[in-house]
């Protein structure tokens, strides 16, 4: 009797889950008839119409088998994570262990290009991962910090590599000697942008910054006398070590193989621009992190809770959003010369609408205001479509569904970290 | 003088298109206040159903327009608004109540879907198609320049006013109206009075796609030219003339479209075509240093 009672009870929920699978199947049918059942081709005479009902299977079966993963993942994953320690508890571990990770993170960084099992892809993909974590934690002053949402960030980027690349090509001025002036330039746009606006409210100031991003670009297409246009501008300087290139040929045998009599090995390079960029990566953190404990970073992160109160304590908002934001800036000047610097080519294609939403999903994805959490982001967000070359034509597909679904799964971030530097009594306390 | 009054319609004709997306943006951040980064993407598929349709009708021998442009608007409404229905469903409801940013960054990532599945699904190239509703009237024939109002330009206009007075009168009188507009308000206390607030959200989302949908079949008839990524810039647009009116004010969101239009069609009249989209959000910047909550946004008064 118990038997048939309890498999009575799994029947329907058998039965149950399958026909949830079964609507959410037939739901995505009807939505998948007109686009993946039919197909416009161009014809002779116009446009002519060829049907597709078997990929309009296939689209079927995948949104019903999928939907009963999620199902099953939604019932077997809090009971695994409760085995496993719970998966919301991420935060905490890390907190606790914040010096030790973050001294093994570093090492680990310090170390990977002599690892044996390195080669010059991996700590170039490497590199890329940290012109992210930089950017990220640049603009995790303005998001995270301050509180300030900006989606036109890449204009930054771009000011930055567009200074570095037209200093370097017409003035010839070298990396090491533009990199604060690009920095200074982006961080003037900063101001210049930020000026009229940061009195606006989040999302007014949102859709300032996305049309000052897309105004950047713009310009960079259409003044072909200043920037190349489309063509962009190529053979950009590379940074030096002390004024030793890392090219088989130098004038003056100025260049690092000669100085220290070794081998020419393209290799090199790769790895003086990886630790270049871990330093400035490194700097950017160092700096977050000691400025964070300064009345300044202090009243960013007070301004991102309560603003009134803040007005009522005697704090300019406007200054110091307007620091915030040209600090933020200033670090995407950075990162943006170093990108130009290492690709010895840039163009407007490199600074569209997706590298912004790139870097603030980094931001909110690692946890606003986490940077440890910047860090994991970055490289989930460049190493995701790196694994998924294979699939090169259903990449940027996956991507978008993993960001909806990451979100949906740790809707707070990976590393939730919300709670001011400083707080007076435990930082639990507050509402 | 006839320059300005051709420039005049086309700007009041692109104005309506843009006003048509705008209140999907503005009826969506109203009621739950997130920025709808997806509704660019449903406009561009609205702009997909046409062409693939009117290519079916032809197919099929439908040759009476007014009789084919009112099949490919139903058809297009129904499935766009399903896209919208679905959109809300899978990437937005989850996160309802968790932090602004993170309904953001999903928004993006929909955006992201929806492009790149209308692209692997029905190509990268233009899809062109065939003039349907051609010829027009000549409204002034001056000696050097004659201007003209297309049919085309008279049904989007038409269209426009007639879907607007339907969607005012819907949202003032009928009790989904009211209840979106409680939801608005506060959305807590509808919840408490018996709204099912889900559901007039989801409705929202199902308006704002079915009005983007007509927004697409115009273009695609105006313009004869679609593509995949047409939906990032035109979304983009469209919400700046929902801030540029105020954003959550339903006619704002046809004032700031309109206006928007308008900069657009004469900026590329007079000065140059590259730089109409400067002109845009330069146009946005000025505004709303002098006016910080659009032209027709209500002020909000922050209580301690």
């Amino acid at each position: 009797m118990v038997d048939n009672a309890a498999s009575g009870a799994d029947l329907s929920r058998v039965w149950k889950v399958l026909r949830e699978a079964g609507l959410t199947a037939l739901i995505a049918g009807f939505l998948a008839v007109p686009l993946i059942g039919l197909r416009t081709i161009g014809g002779r005479d116009g446009m002519a119409v060829e049907s597709r009902w078997d990929m309009l299977m296939i689209a079927v079966a995948v949104v019903f088998t999928g939907r009963l993963v999620l199902i099953a993942l939604r019932r077997v994953l809090p009971r695994l994570g409760a085995g496993v320690g719970k998966i919301g508890s991420f935060g905490t571990l890390f907190a606790r262990h914040r010096s030790g990770l973050a001294g093994l993170a570093l090492a680990l960084a310090l170390a990977l290009p002599l690892m044996p099992f390195s080669d010059r892809y991996l700590v170039d993909i490497a590199t890329l991962v940290l012109i992210y974590v930089m950017l990220g934690w640049g603009l995790n002053i303005v998001v995270g910090l301050a509180g300030l949402l900006d989606l036109g960030y890449v204009a930054f980027y771009a000011v930055g590599a567009y200074s570095f690349a037209l200093l370097g090509t017409v003035y010839e001025w070298s990396f090491w000697a533009c990199l604060p002036v690009a920095g200074a330039c982006a961080a003037a746009f900063g101001i210049l942008l930020g000026y009229p606006v940061l009195r606006l409210r989040g999302d007014y100031l949102a859709i300032v910054t996305l049309g000052f991003g897309e105004i950047i670009r713009v310009v960079l297409t259409n003044w072909v006398e200043f920037s190349g246009g489309p063509n962009g501008i190529a053979s950009i300087p590379r940074p030096t070590l002390l004024g030793l290139e890392f090219s088989r040929r130098a004038p003056e045998e100025q260049s690092f193989h000669h100085f220290f009599d070794i081998d020419y090995s393209g290799d090199h390079r790769i790895t003086f621009l990886y630790y270049v960029i871990l330093l400035l990566a490194l700097l950017t953190n160092l700096f977050v992190l000691r400025i964070r404990k300064l009345p300044l970073g202090r009243a960013w992160e007070a301004l991102r809770e309560d603003e009134i109160a803040c007005r009522a304590l005697g704090i300019n908002p406007v200054n110091t959003k307007l620091s915030a934001f040209a600090l933020g800036a200033m670090f995407g000047g950075f990162a943006g010369s170093f990108f130009a610097s290492r690709s010895g080519f840039i163009s407007p294609e490199s600074f569209t609408f997706i590298e912004s939403a790139l870097i603030l999903s980094i931001v909110v994805l690692g946890g606003m205001g986490s940077q440890i959490g910047v860090v994991l982001a970055a490289a989930a967000i460049i190493l995701v479509p790196e694994f998924l070359r294979e699939f090169s034509e259903y990449r940027m597909l996956a991507f978008g569904a993993a960001m909806v679904l990451i979100m949906i799964w740790r809707p707070r971030g990976l590393l939730a970290h919300r709670a001011p530097t400083v707080s007076l009594g435990q930082s639990g306390a507050r509402p | 003088m006839a320059y300005f009054l051709q420039q005049l319609i086309n700007g009041v004709t692109l104005g309506s298109i843009y006003g048509l997306i705008a209140i999907g943006y503005t009826m969506v951040y109203g009621i739950i206040g997130m920025i709808n980064f997806a509704h660019g993407e449903i406009y561009m598929i609205g702009a997909f159903l046409a062409v693939l349709c009117f290519s079916m009708l032809g197919m099929a021998g439908v040759t009476w327009v007014p009789l084919a442009l009112v099949l490919v608007l139903l058809v297009a409404m129904v499935f766009t608004s399903a896209y919208g229905w679905a959109v809300e469903r899978v990437a937005y409801r989850p996160l309802r109540g968790s932090q602004r940013l993170a309904a953001l960054i999903s928004a993006i990532g929909m955006s992201l879907v929806l492009q790149n599945y209308v692209l692997l699904t029905q190509g990268a190239g233009l899809k062109t198609l065939q003039p349907i509703v051609s010829g027009g009237f000549v409204v002034y024939d001056a000696p050097d320049f004659v201007v003209t109002l297309s049919y085309i330009q008279i049904i989007i206009l038409v269209l426009t006013v007639v879907l607007m007075a339907a969607f005012a009168s819907v949202i003032a009188r009928t009790a989904l109206g009211r209840a979106q507009r409680a939801c608005e308000q506060d959305r807590g206390m509808a919840l408490l009075l018996g709204i099912d607030v889900d559901r007039t959200i989801s409705l929202t989302f199902v308006m704002g796609a079915g009005l983007a949908a007509v927004a697409g079949v115009m273009v695609a008839l105006y313009y004869g030219v679609i593509d995949f990524f047409m939906g990032f810039i035109a979304g983009l647009k469209a919400f700046t003339a929902a801030v540029l009116g105020g954003i959550g004010s339903l006619p704002g969101a046809m004032l700031g479209g309109m206006l928007l239009g308008m900069v657009e069609a004469f900026w590329s009249g007079y000065f140059s075509v590259e730089y109409k989209d400067v002109a845009a959000f330069g146009i946005l910047v000025l505004v709303l240093i002098f006016r910080p909550t659009g032209l027709l946004g209500q002020p909000e008064i922050e209580k301690v």
